[in-house]
């Protein structure tokens, strides 16, 4: 029973990893960049929830909905402002741009909410007790796992039924093939920043909702490990996203439960180093030998 | 299909830049180039490129490797941005336009090396070249609202119809990167047509083909023209379909035009046999 209920807040965390790094493998199918800023996003929308629901005193899904718009219009302002005109330079100085962005958020959140741990309310509390008590499972674990599965079920299909989702992967495949089918690339990759920072709102109101400490660094740790998360199911591809989150989510609640929790990140990467040594385009990537 | 006639296209100015000038002297042109030229750092790739093509003509566009055939049809699309010179599509100068600006305004075009996206299917392919046509918003395609399921009806149907000029609608949800080769080079051409375009530039269309698969091309090129009523502009290194299908031809050389006219008047100019076949010895 212990053992499930592990596996099951595993299955939680992880499920917030995916939705994280749905939006770092999105843009690097797309833009073939890795916006390290994505982290950061996620920090902004737990602020945001937080100060809907203490200053303007609106109910909870009402502040993940604010959030979500804030976010989608910030992931858009990133991307216009830093690293559009950017495009023709060379990925290094792009990614050097991402660092310098998610640099700019932290300390824009210090100056704006100070250093000091907020106190993030959840926006579903409570719990379900099953098997007689011995098993309890949080409504937010619930949650999440529900929002994950929807976002999966509905981004899957968008991707590959609707005209913006084609759009995307054509321009993810041959950006000059996708401008002769008349197709505005710098709009398609607008679109998939909005898509991305829509999600790591999302992603940030769970996050608190898990752990209620709010503070501007909040993102950054959670952001790499979805970023690992993309990079082990396969960055680029979207199933890859969701199954490198849900199984890195389940590493380290078990490594936490069982072998060390000061040793779990270092278990989390372990692992990827092996994955990555046995399957080097991730589990779900293709792995493309360069031509000669 | 309606063709894009606009009241204020210009007619051709006299002495005409025509392929074959008594062709589309008295017609308004769909595509007019005057004096296009682009510089790569120092090297001049393209100079002095003047050409007419007519609204349904089917022209050529040869020239030995290296020519700058390709760039041509690049600076068409606005792949490169033109460094001298105008292109009037329909009578509409292009300045300043973006390659899905051009090709909104009607120019499609296939490419030398097959350029599909193979991971989507041979009818995701053709409904991208139908992008533009489908119209519902970002929530219409998450939320399936109606005018999502009218819509890409629509365009599952006008696909199909596109595909089965080529007979290949039984291929329709086949990855594009999957079919053989000369279905390949069939799906660009019909998914540039999804387009809508006026103009249609075919860059070698029939490479790698043999005999038979060529002859079949030449009558589907023409069939195309017929039934789309646009003009075809193509590049090809196969002699028997240029001289067989094109009305006009035009000679490329070191970036140059050095012949224009019709197949025959080409063949037997002297600047085109010198740059094909090298100059004759003296003496």
């Amino acid at each position: 029973m212990e053992f499930l209920s592990y596996l099951i807040s595993g299955i939680s965390l992880g499920s917030i990893y995916a939705i994280i790094a749905l939006g770092y493998t999105m843009v690097y199918g797309i833009a073939k960049m890795l916006n390290f800023a994505h982290g950061d996003v996620i920090m902004v929308g737990g602020y945001i929830s937080f100060c809907v629901v203490t200053y303007l005193g609106l109910p909870g899904w009402l502040s993940v909905v604010v959030a979500m718009l804030v976010c989608t219009a910030l992931g858009i302002l990133i991307e216009g402002l830093a690293y559009k005109p950017l495009r023709q330079a060379p990925s290094l100085a792009v990614l050097i741009t991402a660092i310098g962005v998610s640099y700019f958020l932290q300390n824009s959140a210090l100056l704006i909410w100070g250093a000091s741990p907020k106190v993030y309310t959840p926006i579903v509390s409570g719990q379900i007790e099953m098997f007689g008590g011995s098993l309890k499972i949080s409504w937010v674990t619930v949650v999440t796992v529900v929002i994950c599965f929807i976002i999966a079920v509905g981004l899957t299909s968008f991707i590959s039924k609707s005209r913006m989702g084609k759009a995307m992967r054509a321009c993810s495949e041959d950006k000059g093939a996708a401008q002769l089918m008349g197709i505005n690339v710098n709009r398609t990759i607008s679109t998939t920043f909005a898509i991305g920072s829509a999600l790591a709102a999302v992603a940030g109101v769970l996050l608190c909702s898990f752990s209620p400490s709010l503070m501007p660094t909040t993102g950054s740790m959670p952001g790499i490990k979805a970023f690992t998360a993309a990079v082990f199911g396969g960055i680029g591809s979207i199933p890859g996203a969701f199954l490198g989150g849900i199984l890195l989510g389940i590493i380290e609640s078990l490594a936490k439960a069982y072998i060390s929790t000061q040793l779990s990140n270092a278990i989390l990467f372990a692992v990827l180093i092996i994955v990555l040594l046995v399957r080097p385009a991730g589990l779900l990537g293709k792995y493309v030998p360069e031509k000669v | 299909m309606a063709k894009r006639f606009s009241p204020e296209t210009k007619m051709v100015p006299f002495p005409s830049n025509a392929i074959v000038p008594e062709r589309d002297m008295d017609s308004r042109p769909i595509l007019e180039a005057r004096n296009l030229g682009i510089d790569f750092g120092g090297l001049t790739a393209v100079e002095d490129f003047n050409v007419v093509v007519g609204r349904t003509e089917i022209c050529g566009l040869i020239g030995p490797n290296g020519a700058g055939k390709t760039t041509v049809f690049n600076l068409l699309t606005k792949v490169y941005q033109p460094t001298r010179g105008t292109i009037l599509l329909d009578g509409r100068d292009t300045y300043g336009m973006n390659t899905s600006q051009v090709s909104s305004a009607g120019i499609a075009r296939t490419f030398q090396n097959i350029r599909l996206f193979d991971n989507l299917t041979v009818e995701d392919n053709v409904k991208l070249g139908l992008h533009n046509e489908i119209k519902y918003g970002m929530l219409g395609g998450i939320l399936r609202m109606p005018g999502y399921w009218k819509q890409e009806k629509i365009a599952h149907q006008r696909a199909l119809e596109l595909l089965s000029i080529f007979d290949m609608q039984d291929m329709a949800d086949q990855k594009a990167g999957s079919l053989p080769y000369g279905a390949q080079r069939r799906l660009e051409i019909v998914r540039a047509l999804g387009t809508n375009p006026s103009l249609l530039l075919l860059d070698e269309p029939a490479a790698g083909m043999n005999p038979s698969e060529t002859a079949e091309l030449m009558e589907n090129i023409i069939k195309i023209r017929d039934m789309f009523q646009i003009a075809i502009m193509l590049i090809e290194h196969d002699m028997n379909l240029v001289m067989g299908i094109c009305e006009g031809i035009a000679v490329l050389n070191f970036g140059r035009i050095i012949a224009k006219g019709t197949p025959a008047e080409v063949q037997s100019n002297p600047a085109v046999i010198e740059a094909y076949l090298g100059k004759k010895k003296e003496g």
